[in-house]
């Protein structure tokens, strides 16, 4: 895993989460924009290690204008295409409403996928404490870059690296409890 | 990942073999550790694992039953204790998990305590303890007793105290296992910039990988040995 890992994903992985579609009726709840503004607002807050690409916000707004959440407020014609204003519905209000009132699905994806290894590890005889210490190191070495980012950076890197450190620190306890237990886990899957 | 400090430079504390056992317990069975100047190296393992040991082996406050402790390739068990104590003196710092102030002193005379220790002047001591008691955001709590203070800025006066002298290695043992995750992350932040700073060495012993995050690298202490993860992965 490199630094490009640590920026792209795990730095990233709240924006990534989250909705594109509904962080846009967000901004535009607060005024109707352009789409090079809507862009500009999405980076500002969100988009630090990931821009948005100008495809994806018109994509976006022709979605949520297929689907009555946006409307053209206004058109204004220039040298290249016309630039659209887009405004929020209400029922893109009232869909907003829905998503922020909706709790996230907690996601215990990677314990499932390390718990199988390391039990193919030892169904197959291999070394399931290297494993676990391989996982380790690596996911300490990426807390040191979320470490590093965080202590040299403004409030919103502060909270979004704290979210991935608080997950991998969790992820770490987990892999240090299962390397106490391994031994008991191999008599149990042997038996 | 940066490139650690000084990655060719040779050991400044080195731990070869280590045993050490509490009557029938043993708490370290061959564990080697090596640090370089300005390193800052995290100790971790489960509780009772051995890692509290090995700090007290390497910081020379208690002597193994059998191996090797070098410092600046000096052994330490063959130094008379009256050298080894001035050693500790003059070139190691040590902040613990809690209970490590004067009660009955100022914040400023428990960071000018070390300085004081030294030989030097009162008010000598005690301007720089002001320092570095402005450099850990705790200038306000100086004429403060440690009763009268939060937890977290006992912390931080703690660090002052233990890097007045300079030391040339740092021991942090659970330096921030009374505090809670904000005052937590303040003190690991003030201590490793101090320490960087500095130039000293830390050897910072935890169980919480959110505060091993600082370190450069880490070792992890299993049934009394230790194992570098360096080369791992």
């Amino acid at each position: 895993m490199h630094a490009d890992y640590a920026r792209g994903v795990y730095a990233a992985c709240i924006v990534l989460a989250m909705s594109i579609s509904h962080t846009l009726l967000g901004l535009l709840q607060a005024g109707p924009r352009h789409g090079y503004d809507l862009k500009r607002a999405f980076d500002a807050h969100f988009g630090q290690d990931r821009p948005l690409h100008y495809g994806q916000v018109y994509s976006t707004m022709s979605r949520l204008l297929k689907n009555g959440l946006v409307e053209v407020e206004g058109r204004e014609p220039g040298g290249g295409p016309e630039r659209k204003r887009y405004a929020i519905t209400d029922a893109g209000v009232t869909d907003l409403d829905d998503w922020l009132g909706r709790p996230e699905k907690p996601e215990p994806y990677l314990q499932s996928v390390l718990y199988a290894k390391v039990v193919i590890s030892l169904l197959t005889g291999r070394d399931a404490s290297a494993l676990l210490d391989t996982q380790r190191a690596e996911h300490l070495r990426l807390m040191r870059e979320l470490t590093r980012r965080k202590i040299g950076g403004d409030l919103a890197d502060q909270l979004v690296c704290d979210h991935a450190l608080f997950h991998l620190e969790a992820d770490l306890r987990w892999l240090e409890l299962t390397t106490a237990r391994l031994d008991r886990l191999a008599s149990e899957i042997h038996t | 990942m940066n490139e650690e400090p000084g990655a060719d430079a040779p050991a400044l504390l080195a731990a070869t073999e280590l045993h050490k056992s509490y009557g029938a317990t043993p708490a370290l069975a061959g564990a080697d550790f090596a640090i370089r100047a300005g390193e800052v190296v995290a100790v971790m393992g489960p509780s009772g694992s051995g890692k509290s040991t090995l700090l007290h082996c390497l910081a020379g406050i208690v002597p193994p039953d059998s191996g090797s402790v070098r410092y600046q390739g000096r052994e330490l068990s063959s130094l008379p204790d009256a050298e080894r104590s001035a050693l500790r003196r003059a070139d190691f710092g040590f902040v613990f998990q809690f209970g490590q102030l004067v009660p009955e002193l100022t914040c400023v005379e428990n960071v000018a305590l070390p300085l004081r220790l030294t030989g030097i002047a009162r008010r000598a001591a005690e301007a720089r303890a002001a320092e570095w008691l402005e450099r850990l955001e705790v200038a306000d709590v100086r004429h403060h007793r440690p009763g009268q203070i939060s937890g977290g800025q006992g912390q931080r006066v703690a660090v002052a105290r233990a890097l007045v002298n300079n030391p040339r290695v740092l021991f942090a043992d659970e330096p921030t296992g009374a505090l809670d995750s904000l005052n937590g992350e303040r003190v690991m932040q003030l201590l490793v910039a101090a320490a960087r700073d500095t130039g000293a060495a830390v050897v910072l012993v935890t169980h919480e990988s959110r505060v091993a995050a600082y370190s450069d690298r880490e070792v992890v202490v299993r049934d009394g040995r230790a194992r570098d993860m360096a080369g791992v992965a």
